[in-house]
């Protein structure tokens, strides 16, 4: 009784104590902690490609900026969430309870993204969002900033690219999933309201990369052009098979978002590639000063592999850096986010900002 | 000769599990990956019981963990958010559709079984990601909000009320399940596994009750799923994916079949390894991870628990 008495009497003069000493030192003690950042990416299984590429944008992003910012240690603290959601929030979870990072940034796919979302609103710490691209996401959690895309803004363009080039007549095949569906909206919604009609709308499952039936559903519809989504990485198939099934030459356009010529896989696809009308936010062969740098030195970096459009979400590690050098190295996720929403700056994908209502990039696709 | 097995446990047993308790106070910020050990552990048990006592080859047994998480999700989601009965009900939507699904299951023999599984658990898959309007399909259900577990502890950042919920409901289950296979039924069970065709010959019906264990370990991954969902606030739709039936029977098998003790130190070992050898190297942990599976089945036949008794068995007969 009378030692737990004495070790509770200590033990409170010594918290005492800290707190005192913690108070008066804090202002200088914070700005010369490291600044931590937690990067949570799909290294192994099927979207390992996303990770990759994400991971070494950011690398690369620091070895050109220097690990310096606002007087605070960069140290890049790399996790693999293998795709599973429980995963993603469990590996958040862990990073802020016991390496306390200020940080946290990556998220490959859209329910890695929201399963972690609740985590960055309890913990008060900025979550950005590289690569994970369905609208929703922004809205679950103030802490959020997306250094990616969304989908219907990249898909809108093409469906006005389609109107003025005297294309009429567009079959739609897309996989059955959120990102898809919601990439099928909008290309449906906005070439329908310019006058264009839709002959064939195709939803592929998502586990079977098998498109050969499908496409020649389309070559029977004989429409102008067809338009088409699929995840990154799938792409190489339908390329392949449109050639293969002679929709090219039936005089079919093939019409898309970025994703099916991802640049990652643009030498595996090889001559189909040729003729294709996409839109998107990056290309690798964009002929800016600043993206001709990025390239060579991505490809330096890592044995030639072409950098893709989810390096560049990566490479968004410029508005943490930003947001650190405007707060002068806060820890502060509310200052952080605040400092995050009115960005602007000229990225290799061309001049981008953020949007201080929605925390989205504003991008030319 | 007695009938029966004892139902009296054992010092060992009774160690075994003091480790977890001790872990809470010791790892207090392991806290989360603790949790979910212990889901998965809960969820490997309600595989031994088809697996291990019955030889039911299960590859889609992620089926039911997957329908008892969308239960307790879709619940709290609308406004249910009281754990316990979220779980009950859980369990029951579980139990039932595993019961509806076994007239198939026990059907055919060890090939068939695997097909017929495997095949229904894509059919749930396949319905989940159909119906996003309800389960958000592949962008997963968010928005799940759980209220204070007895009104009292909420589950928060640190996982103290996510792991101590989890560990008692996998020691109320593991009680069920440890009395079950010491039950006349469990050694019923038992039969069958080792001599399916000369069961009928004692009067058992042998359908009936692979009917009966299948439906129960359906209702017990069930509740693991529903405590995924519940310590997670989300449920992504490959929690009824093939991926996860594949990692538990890896589990399974690397702890050892048919002890029970066996589904909890494989899911244990598991777990830690792949966060401990993802920590290492975030992108080729996996190769450290199939050689070691490998390993385990050349060398330590029935698993951990496999080579466990081997080695207390060449000790005792050393000694005497």
């Amino acid at each position: 009784m009378r030692s737990s008495l004495f070790v509770s009497r200590r033990a409170v003069v010594a918290s005492v104590l800290a707190a005192t000493v913690g108070l008066s030192t804090s202002g200088i003690a914070w700005a010369a902690d490291p600044l931590k950042i937690g990067l949570i990416l799909p290294l192994t299984g099927p979207f390992a490609s996303t990770g990759r590429q994400i991971e070494a944008a950011c690398r690369l992003y620091i070895a050109r900026n220097g690990d310096i910012v606002a007087g605070r240690k960069v140290e890049l603290i790399v996790k693999d969430d293998t795709g599973a959601p429980e995963t993603t929030k469990r590996i958040a979870q862990d990073l802020i309870v016991q390496q306390k990072v200020n940080i946290l940034a990556g998220f490959g796919l859209t329910p890695l993204a929201l399963a972690t979302a609740s985590v960055a609103t309890e913990a008060k710490v900025p979550m950005v969002v590289m690569a994970a691209a369905t609208s929703v996401i922004t809205t679950r959690s103030p802490f959020i900033v997306r250094a990616g895309f969304t989908l219907p803004q990249v898909t809108a363009p093409i469906a006005e690219w389609a109107l003025k080039n005297n294309v009429k007549r567009v079959a739609t095949l897309v996989t059955d999933f959120g990102p898809g569906l919601d990439a099928e909206k909008t290309f449906v919604k906005r070439f329908t309201e310019g006058g264009g009609t839709i002959v064939e709308s195709i939803r592929t499952p998502l586990q079977n990369p098998d498109f050969a039936p499908f496409l020649q559903r389309v070559k029977d519809a004989k429409p102008d052009a067809l338009f088409v989504f699929v995840p990154s990485g799938q792409g190489t198939a339908v390329m392949k098979q449109f050639g293969d099934r002679g929709l090219a030459a039936a005089g079919i356009k093939l019409i898309g978002t970025g994703d099916v010529v991802d640049d990652d896989i643009l030498d595996a696809i090889g001559a189909p590639a040729l003729g294709v009308v996409t839109s998107f936010h990056y290309s690798a062969a964009h002929p800016s000063p600043e993206n001709k740098a990025y390239v060579d030195a991505f490809m330096k970096a890592n044995n030639g592999m072409r950098p893709n459009f989810m390096s560049i979400g990566g490479y968004g590690m410029h508005l943490i850096y930003e947001a650190e050098k405007k707060t002068g190295g806060s820890n502060d996720g509310e200052k952080l986010v605040e400092a995050m929403r009115s960005m602007s700056w000229t990225s290799p994908r061309g001049p981008v900002s953020i949007d201080p209502a929605t925390r989205e990039p504003v991008q030319t696709v | 000769m007695s009938a029966l097995p004892t139902q009296r446990w054992s010092k060992l047993e009774i160690g075994f599990w003091l480790i977890p308790m001790v872990a809470f106070f010791v790892f207090p910020k392991y806290l989360t990956l603790g949790s979910q050990i212990l889901i998965a552990a809960l969820f490997a048990l309600s595989l031994d019981l088809i697996l291990g006592y019955a030889r039911i080859i299960s590859l889609g047994h992620a089926a039911f963990f997957g329908i008892g998480a969308y239960t307790a999700g879709l619940l709290a989601k609308y406004g249910w958010g009281e754990p316990i009965s979220g779980l009950v009900a859980a369990a029951a939507v579980a139990t039932l559709t595993g019961l509806v699904t076994s007239f198939l299951v026990v059907r055919g023999q060890d090939l068939t079984r695997l097909m017929v599984t495997l095949g229904i658990g894509l059919m749930f898959y396949e319905i989940a990601n159909q119906a996003s309007w309800l389960t958000g399909g592949v962008d997963g259900l968010s928005g799940v909000e759980m209220k204070k577990l007895f009104g009292v502890f909420s589950f928060g950042l640190d996982g103290r009320t996510a792991y101590l919920y989890s560990l008692a409901v996998l020691f109320v289950v593991f009680c069920f399940a440890r009395t079950l296979v010491r039950s006349p039924f469990g050694l019923s069970l038992r039969g069958i596994r080792e001599g399916e065709r000369r069961m009928p010959a004692i009067g058992a019906s042998v359908p009936r009750k692979l009917i009966a264990v299948y439906t129960v370990g359906a209702g017990i991954a069930g509740v693991a799923g529903a405590l995924l969902a519940q310590t997670t606030q989300f449920v992504g739709i490959d929690s009824l994916g093939f991926p996860r039936s594949a990692e538990l029977m890896i589990m399974l098998i690397l702890g050892g079949t048919g002890y029970l003790y066996g589904a909890l130190l494989g899911a244990a070992l598991f777990m830690l390894l792949q966060d401990y050898l993802s920590n290492l190297n975030p992108v080729y942990w996996q190769f450290w991870l199939g050689l070691l599976l490998v390993l385990i089945v050349l060398f330590a036949r029935g698993g951990l628990m496999g080579g466990f008794i081997a080695l207390r068995r060449r000790f005792a007969r050393g000694r005497s």
